[in-house]
């Protein structure tokens, strides 16, 4: 609460008299103080059910978990276990033998690109299709309210439920094989499960995708189209030179959130294919190992979250998503 | 096709389209139109799908016509009957329980941050505004495993409290965000002006005030129940049978027969779940826009 500092931030160029300048440092200070006290109790909430936690996951993360040890058959105490529960699913060791196909430990580095594979997979596809979705709505003068509502449907159904609905669609003698005239095994073949989780999760989450981008959308004046055009501009162009470039924030924010969101994915694959088939992502391994040893489900919770952490870090630095900004410049477009 | 040249498709002839239908087809609009209604049925089309399944005898669960056949409220019974082992009437109130706990406290609790982060000018209120944006894209494994061993130590395994805690971890970052953008977006200078005009600040407040944040804090109370309400994977592992939440009950709902998945059934639950919330959502549909694109909710 240092005076100067608000006084330095609060001092206009020339010279204010002495009097204003202090009634607004004073101003500001108070504005300081009101406004901490109003955060102070969500701050304080956040601390208690997100910092403590990991906190606690990373001290408990270093820990041995007692029980009988799969790879050798022995009574293991706990204690303390330095970066053994971090090298157990890194470098998928069990003691000091590579961990045996079949166990938790073996199938780090699968379930991790798993991951990685429905991000990418995912996320471009809904991208795409969310574009496709937000110019169509954008340009929607009749039947706008139809869409928005539409599009709202699949985001307000519960994950859980969407899950059995396409679990349903993609049975085998259900409506999806019906309409491919195929015989697949959606949820018992690999690729197939593959597949059913990403269509299952595009059409849950593109058209909240396309709600992002139609925000961003709505913020480009419309006379940059109509200067363009007199220009000369084809269609293309002007989606390539005018849209892309001016949605490129709010387009940015979406993919930042829905990568996020993608890469903690646990919902969709746990109840549609139960993880197998590889479709085991890291968040379905950490509740796996949950009961078969907490420390070692806390190690790998936390490289989890370092990992989620990074890839945010990456985007909001490398790729300059303003997330504060645009967001706020979004709800100021939205209305 | 010579007609694309003359009606260039394009967001500013598109508005102007009708205008402009002199003689041919308008293929702006045509293509509008046929957009509009592919964005429609993809929608659309699955959540039909389960509704039509779920007044759909169980006999004829394969039926697939693409309309309703074989009509019966069975279904419906089954999902409300508790002789299987299912008790989804208690599911449902458990995350009626569970969802107005967590809006409350976090509506509680938000409502002040927002308020600061939207009327202002502290220092770390970008910082603050970062936390927050953070917390909501937190994992929620990376808290499974602390808090899951910690209620079992504790003994609050399977209660309302284990369910509830955790939940506040991405109820309250939503909630602030969506506040705050409702908060700034607000005329506060009509407070200003009702004082002029000879207003109490008391009056200011029920007034003036009150009525402009009522449907911002409404909205945003609904986004977090819904939120609460949608939370699957802390809910699978945190909760008891006693205390499970509907989407952990659907999640493992079982039939009469072990082997065979009763889809009809889940459907039906999956519609009870499903369309009040639906219903309110269309209801509040243009806020709930607005929540949706300043919060960045996920699904």
């Amino acid at each position: 609460m240092t005076t100067t500092d608000a006084e330095t931030r609060e001092a206009e160029p020339g010279e204010p008299s002495k009097r204003g300048r202090r009634g607004r440092s004073e101003h500001a200070a108070a504005q300081n103080r009101l406004g901490l006290y109003l955060i102070a109790p969500s701050i304080i909430v956040l601390l208690i059910v997100i910092g403590y936690p990991v906190v606690r996951a990373v001290v408990m993360s270093f820990q041995k978990d007692a029980g009988l040890d799969p790879a050798t058959g022995l009574f293991v105490e706990g204690g303390f276990a330095g970066f053994s529960n971090y090298t157990h699913w890194l470098f998928e060791q069990c003691g000091d033998v590579k961990c045996p196909p079949g166990t938790l430990g073996s199938q780090f580095w699968e379930s991790f690109w798993t991951t990685i594979f429905f991000t990418v997979a995912t996320v471009v596809i809904e991208v795409c299709l969310g574009m496709w979705m937000a110019l169509v709505m954008s340009r929607a003068f009749k039947g706008r309210g139809l869409l928005r509502a539409s599009v709202l449907v699949p985001w307000s159904i519960p994950t859980a439920v969407t899950a059995k609905l396409w679990f349903f669609i993609f049975a085998f003698e259900g409506i999806a094989n019906r309409l491919l005239g195929a015989q697949i095994l959606w949820t018992g073949s690999e690729w197939p499960a593959r597949f059913a989780v990403i269509i299952a999760d595009v059409w849950k989450t593109t058209p909240f995708i396309a709600l992002l981008i139609l925000a961003g959308l709505q913020i480009i004046p419309e006379d940059v189209y109509e200067a363009a055009k007199v220009d000369g501009a084809t269609r293309w162009q002007r989606f390539t030179r005018i849209t892309l470039p001016l949605v490129k924030p709010a387009l940015l924010v979406a993919v930042l959130f829905r990568v996020l969101d993608v890469l903690r994915i646990f919902d969709l694959p746990y109840i549609l294919t139960g993880g197998a088939n590889n479709t085991s992502t890291l968040s379905i391994l950490v509740v796996n190992q949950i009961r078969q040893g907490f420390n070692s489900a806390a190690a790998l919770s936390t490289i989890t979250f370092v990992f989620i952490f990074l890839v945010a870090f990456v985007f909001v630095r490398v790729l300059g998503a303003n997330v504060v900004q645009t967001t706020q410049s979004q709800q100021k477009g939205a209305r | 096709m010579a007609s694309t040249t003359t009606v260039e498709p394009g967001r500013a002839t598109a508005a102007r389209a009708p205008a402009r239908r002199r003689g041919g087809i308008p293929w702006a609009t045509v293509r509008m139109y046929i957009g509009i209604a592919l964005i429609v049925i993809f929608c659309l089309a699955p959540f039909y799908w389960m509704i039509v399944t779920s007044f759909r005898d169980v006999g004829f669960t394969f039926d697939n016509t693409p309309w309703p056949t074989h009509v019966t409220l069975d279904n419906y019974r089954t999902v409300f009957d508790t002789s299987l082992g299912n008790n989804f009437a208690q599911a449902l109130l458990n995350s009626a329980i569970i969802g107005v706990c967590t809006t409350i406290l976090a509506v509680m609790f938000g409502v002040f941050a927002a308020y600061a982060l939207a009327r202002l000018d502290f220092r770390g209120k970008f910082l603050v505004l970062g936390i927050v944006l953070g917390a909501s894209m937190f994992p929620g494994v990376a808290l499974l495993t602390p808090l899951f061993q910690l209620f079992t130590n504790i003994g609050w395994f399977g209660t309302y409290q284990a369910l509830i805690i955790p939940d506040i971890s991405f109820a309250l970052p939503l909630t602030i965000y969506v506040l705050t953008a409702f908060f700034s977006e607000m005329p506060w200078e009509l407070e200003q002006a009702a004082l002029v005009d000879g207003a109490t600040p008391g009056q200011a407040f029920r007034k003036v005030i009150l009525p402009l944040t009522a449907p911002g804090l409404f909205t945003t109370a609904i986004l977090a129940f819904i939120a609460a309400w949608n939370e699957y994977l802390l809910a699978s592992q945190l909760s008891s049978d006693r205390t499970e939440p509907v989407t952990v009950a659907i999640a493992a709902f079982t039939g009469s027969q072990p082997q065979q998945e009763p889809y009809t059934a889940i459907m039906a639950a999956g519609t009870v779940v499903t369309v009040p919330l639906v219903i309110l959502v269309l209801i509040l549909q243009r806020r709930i826009v607005a929540g949706l694109t300043a919060g960045g909710v996920k699904g």
